[in-house]
């Protein structure tokens, strides 16, 4: 079929640069929304480790509620939701402008929300994996409690979290593909769009599914250099 | 008389226990607490002020409807994931290359790629083939996007109940195959009446997750316009422009899985109920 070939190729005739595009954006907001989810993620399990009940208790509503909801619907929440309040805000003070929320934002948020909420859990069960003593040497040697936890807990922390992280990575890298649904040009929307214009659906949607496939794959190598390096920092200790 | 003389101790006086100071983590834990207490209250208020009963009888019966669709949805995908399951973990277990292979890039496939994407292959790229489907009879049932998503989700649970239930046989020691055969014991009735009862623990709680991680992924039908919950959300807000019909989805969304995860941990509780001392 030379016809595949040419919806297939780079440039005003195939859809190739297209769905690179989409690529592009797709890999982006996964990359973009790690570091937020993580931060968030690592604060939360500090506050339901913690000893004030407080504290616990606002970690654990925050983990039930972004747990419990599906993440389509957070999604429409975040979009719409911050639409409608920044539209009554801005009204306030210009009245009669219009403002346009940015997708690739909402799906930041919504998705490192998401993504923060099952982190806290891996954070808090690897903290629950380092015995007291950890804390209490570092303490007897003089660290005080900011210190313990950069310089003792936390590498051995993250070599617990690892795997559990390592899971969560490729559920976001999944999850990016629900932000099609609020207009962002990613993998699957254009994709979409390629299947509307040329009618060749299964064929397009075949080619994205097979993209995410690959990214999980290139996602898992890089998983195991960096389980590797890190289990090579243990040995050498 | 306490106990601490009975036992002809001597009485200790306990210290008293160290006064509640205002810590930096107090004062964080109370703040967040404010703002969550804050939201809540102003969600009710949001609630309250926008109620409007007419609304509510015109749409109600519709967010009734779609948690039946979700319901049923999620119920026969799982249940169809399950049977489909049990040949895929046996492929997978099994010691023949070819099938096992062919089993692991099944599992492989529908694990590492989004069940959004897989629907859409579905749905979209099945009128592809569609007098392929024509001449066996099937084009009827693949027209309706509800089937679709029947059929999309079901091969997706599939492989992952498949690890899961090949991950809980696994974990059953060796010699409980090796004990049972000394007895006499065929394979079937050591599989049916030694290893699953046992496997059944280890795979309860990735069962349950997974009929939660179903719930919440049904939603995404509402992309390819069935009207589940969430189809039935977009729907109103669609008609109402009211930010009320997400807020009530979110609710029941939370109810659910809240209910379902308590009957997984009282499920859980009954049955590990001998390995408790």
């Amino acid at each position: 079929m030379q016809n595949m070939w040419t919806l297939l190729s780079w440039g005003p005739q195939g859809w190739l640069d297209d769905i690179a595009y989409g690529v592009f954006i797709t890999v982006s907001l996964a990359l973009a929304t790690l570091p937020v989810g993580l931060a968030v993620g690592f604060l939360a399990a500090l506050a339901k480790q913690s000893s004030e009940p407080s504290l616990r208790l606002a970690g654990d509503i925050y983990t039930t509620i972004f747990r419990g909801l599906p993440e389509l619907l957070t999604l429409f929440v975040v979009f719409y939701g911050a639409q409608i309040g920044i539209q009554k805000i801005v009204q306030v003070f210009a009245p009669g402008t219009t403002i346009e929320v940015n997708s690739f934002i909402s799906g930041m948020v919504a998705l490192g929300a998401v993504f923060s909420a099952y982190a806290s859990e891996v954070f808090l069960s690897a903290f629950r994996a380092i015995p007291k003593g950890q804390y209490e040497g570092g303490y007897a040697i003089g660290l005080s409690s900011g210190q313990t936890m950069r310089l003792v807990v936390l590498p051995q922390l993250i070599r617990i979290a690892l795997p559990g992280l390592a899971n969560l990575w490729l559920i976001l890298l999944k999850d990016t593909a629900l932000v099609s649904a609020i207009g962002l040009t990613d993998i699957l929307r254009q994709a979409g769009v390629a299947a509307r214009v040329t009618k060749h659906a299964f064929l397009f949607f075949s080619v994205a599914t097979l993209i995410y496939l690959v990214l999980a794959i290139i996602s898992s190598f890089g998983i195991n250099a960096i389980e590797r390096a890190v289990s090579r920092q243990d040995v050498r200790r | 008389m306490n106990a601490a003389s009975d036992t002809g101790t001597a009485m200790v006086d306990r210290p008293p226990l160290p006064e509640r100071t205002w810590t930096r983590q107090r004062i964080a834990g109370h703040l967040i607490m404010g703002l969550w207490v804050l939201l809540g209250v102003g969600l009710v208020w949001f609630l309250v002020a926008s109620w409007d009963t007419e609304l509510f009888k015109k749409y109600a019966p519709g967010y009734v409807s779609g948690l039946g669709v979700t319901l049923a949805l999620v119920g026969i995908s799982i249940v169809i994931g399950a049977i489909i399951s049990v040949p895929v973990a046996y492929a997978r277990m099994s010691k023949n290359p070819v099938l096992s292979g062919l089993a692991y890039a099944y599992v492989y496939f529908f694990r590492g790629t989004p069940l959004l994407a897989q629907t859409f292959l579905v749905y979209y790229g099945v009128g592809s083939f569609k007098a392929e489907l024509d001449a066996v009879g099937l084009w009827s049932f693949f027209r309706e996007a509800f089937n679709c998503a029947i059929f999309a989700f079901s091969l997706n649970t599939a492989a992952y109940q498949a690890e899961m239930l090949r991950g809980a046989i696994e974990s059953v020691p060796r010699g409980q195959w090796e004990g049972a055969a000394s007895l006499g014991l065929h394979k079937m009735q050591t599989m049916w009446k030694i290893i699953l009862p046992q496997a059944a623990i280890v795979a309860l709680r990735p069962y349950g997750n997974e009929v939660i991680l179903m719930v919440k992924g049904s939603a995404i039908v509402a992309i390819i316009t069935v009207y589940d919950l969430m189809g039935i959300t977009r729907l109103t807000y669609a008609r109402t422009f009211d930010f009320q019909s997400y807020i009530w989805a979110a609710i029941i969304y939370l109810i659910i899985v809240e209910i379902l995860r308590r009957a997984i941990d009282w499920v859980e509780r009954r049955i590990t109920k001998h390995l408790k001392r």
